[in-house]
Order: structure tokens, then sequence, then C-alpha cells
């Protein structure tokens, strides 16, 4: 059997560090020795397959048991590439998030603010065979945290990937265009550079919304790449 | 050609995407109801660098059946959140050998990667099998420095249980793959 093809390096600045003084939950969290580079193995060259018919979509998370959600509806579409510019196909997207007062439906989330009984923020969706995905949703409020700084983290959207290999599975979260607490925020700062922060930002797109009904957001994705191609048959 | 986006913690709020049954790959409502094999347990408490333990984390792993395929009919995929104590607890067969580069066998072994609070990225070990026959020829195995292998081996705790305690920084730190 051929080894599985390596996966590209991690390119400098598009990933945050472990080690994030400013971000207080990672002082004793972060391994201290570098990650042991092994050669790339069937191990994290495969990956589950996720089939809807055990994990069922759920692409709406603006109306729970037919009552709307309080906020503003939104649309999120976009696309999940790698790096190789190939789009991933069947891929599963989880999302999850804080309601429209900032709030999310976990018992340890002690904020005071209201919990919507229509909103329990979570959702999955499967991208299709041109690697694109979308879900209808309200949009996040801002909430406080317990890390130095003006205290409140800008509004997102968290998502988790699953590529077609282990090594790339990723989880990031997505950002709103203009929010003035980007600025503020330990996390989003410490993202890498300048570009790899922007991207978190998703974009405005009339395209994505649909009129009188819902704005619409593109949140594109790229997963880790390959240093060649992983599937051509010989 | 895009780089990567960038990672991003999974926050202390990841539980709303916790699904506990995840954790029994075994579960007579999911894709292994019918699958053979020597059940096991994987077992193991997450630690911080001050010793304390980590209630919050997020572990997933990947597994290949035990006729140690990925693409075959096992579904080797397990989500668990820690509980209170920093503890994970998956239910699933004990993988078979899978083959390494070149004409190298890899000893059975679970993949593990660590979310949470705190981590920007996830983190990524393997659980290998104490006193299993193959780990002496594991090409993986056999780049770790001898005196952290360790770190990477499940020791046998009754009752089919295998646990394998994972320190996240300091004394004892496990040992994190990067491919």
């Amino acid at each position: 059997m051929a080894d599985p093809v390596p996966f590209l390096p991690v390119a400098a600045g598009s990933q945050p560090s472990l080690d994030q003084p400013s971000y207080v939950s990672t002082w004793h969290r972060h391994p201290e020795a570098a990650p042991l580079r092994i050669p790339v193995t069937l191990t994290e060259a495969s990956a589950p397959r996720f089939e809807p018919r055990w994990y069922a979509p759920q692409a709406d998370l603006s109306v729970t048991e037919g009552k709307a959600a309080l906020g503003e509806r939104i649309i999120v579409a976009g696309r999940v590439m790698d790096e190789n510019g190939r789009p991933v196909s069947n891929a599963m997207v989880e999302v999850w998030q804080a309601n429209a007062a900032g709030r999310y439906a976990h018992a340890r989330d002690a904020h005071d603010a209201p919990l919507d009984p229509s909103f329990s923020g979570r959702g999955r969706v499967f991208t299709d065979g041109d690697g694109r995905y979308s879900f209808v949703s309200i949009r996040p409020g801002a909430y406080p945290w317990r890390n130095p700084g003006p205290g409140w983290r800008p509004m997102h959207i968290h998502f988790g990937l699953h590529g077609p290999g282990f090594a790339q599975r990723l989880i990031t979260q997505m950002y709103f265009p203009g929010d003035p607490l980007l600025a503020f925020d330990a996390i989003f700062q410490g993202s890498g550079d300048e570009d790899a922060k922007q991207r978190l930002v998703a974009a405005l797109d009339p395209a994505v919304g649909r009129d009188e009904w819902a704005l619409g957001y593109r949140f594109d994705i790229v997963l880790r790449g390959r240093a060649g191609t992983p599937f051509e048959a010989v | 050609m895009s780089r990567a986006t960038a990672s991003q913690t999974a926050g202390p709020y990841w539980h709303l995407i916790d699904f506990p049954e995840w954790a029994d790959l075994l579960r007579p409502s999911g894709p292994n109801a019918d699958a053979a094999g020597e059940r096991i347990l994987l077992t193991g408490t997450i630690t911080d660098g001050t010793g304390a333990v980590v209630p919050d984390a997020m572990v997933e792993i990947w597994q290949a059946g035990p006729d140690g395929r990925y693409d075959g009919t096992f579904h080797g995929f397990g989500r668990c959140a820690t509980d209170a104590g920093g503890r994970f607890r998956f239910v699933t067969l004990r993988p078979g050998a899978v083959p390494g580069p070149g004409n190298a066998t890899q000893a059975p072994h679970v993949a593990v990667t660590i979310f949470a609070r705190g981590l920007t990225r996830g983190v990524s070990t393997r659980a290998y099998f104490a006193g299993d026959a193959l780990l002496a020829e594991d090409p993986i195995l056999a780049l770790v420095p001898e005196a952290r292998r360790g770190t990477l081996l499940a020791q046998p705790a009754g009752a089919g249980e295998w646990r394998l305690d994972i320190r996240l920084q300091g004394e004892g730190e496990t040992v994190f793959f990067e491919v």
C-alpha cells in the first residue's frame, strides 16, 4: 500500500500559538514541549464518514418546535475548500452559539441575560458536492467573560468541521464585520497574522440573504491541504 | 491558494454539541451496533500544568476497527466531554494493527484529540495498549524519546478498562503530535 500523501506544513502566521499570555485560560493548559513531528500515517490521513442517517442535519436554528427565536434572523453560507483549492464535499459542519441576548443554553453560562426557550443554539449541516453549506440562525449577542480587557467577547458563531483526514479537523469561530469588540478580543487578536484574523470575519452578502426575511453572511473555510494529489488513481 | 483558516478555542460552552451517546461507539442506535470484537473501555483523567483536573474538555477519538481498517464497516469516531473530575470514558472495540509508513506495522492505537477553553487549537496524541507485542516495532513510538513513551501507553485497569491519563502541561506532559 502506498504511503499517504503528507499534509502541507502549517503556513507561517496562519494559526494561533497555544501559549497566549493575554488569554488567561491558556496559561496552565498549553503544552510546553513542541509537538513531536511524525510522518503522516493512515491514522491521520483517514477520517470518519459522517452519514446524515446517523448524524441528522439541523439547518434552521431560528425555529424551535414551530416558535421563532428572538433576534435578527440571518443566513450563513459559504464554501469549504482545502489549501489545494479543492472543495471539501460531504463534510459535517457543526455550529453552536449564544442567543440574541448573549446567553448560551448551557448550564454553566451564568451570564445574567435571558434565555430564549425557542433557541437551542446548535446546528449541523453537510457540505454538498461543491463544498457549499448554509444554515439559518439569529445573530448572536456579545457576552462578558473573565479575561483582562473590556471583558466582552465579540459576536461569534463556533464552527466545527471534519475533513477527509483526521489531521484536518478544525474548530474555529466566525465573527461579524464591523464589531468594535474585535479590536479588544484576546482570542480573535491571537488568531495569527492580519490575514488570518480577517478571514475569520464573515462578509455581509446580499446574495446570501433573502429579501425582507434575513440578512446573509458569507463565511468560507479552508482546511489543511496535501503536498500532492492524494486521490488520483494510477 | 489560500492558507488554512485559523483555529479558535472551542471555549467553555461547546457542550451544546455534546451528545453523550457518542462516547459509546457500540451504542445500539449507532453505526456499530452489530460490530464484533474485544469490547474495551478507554478512560482517563486530563490535568493541567498545576495538576488541576480539566472539567470542560472535548475529547475526540478516531481508530481503526478490529480488522485494522479505517475504511471498513467499523465507525471509529467518538466524542466525550470530561466530567467534573476531568475524566473521559469511551466504550469501543480494541482496534487492530494498522499499516504504517513503508512496510511497517503500527501497533493498535487510538488517535485522541483534545479541545477546550484555553486550548487555541486541538492537541493530538495517541493511546497505545501497554504490553502489546507490536509496540516494539511501532514506527511512531520509535520517534518518541523513551522517557516519554509511557505517556502514550494506556494501562489495564481491570474488566476491559484501559486507562490513559493526559497531562496537558508540565511534569509528565503528554506527548502531542503534529503531522
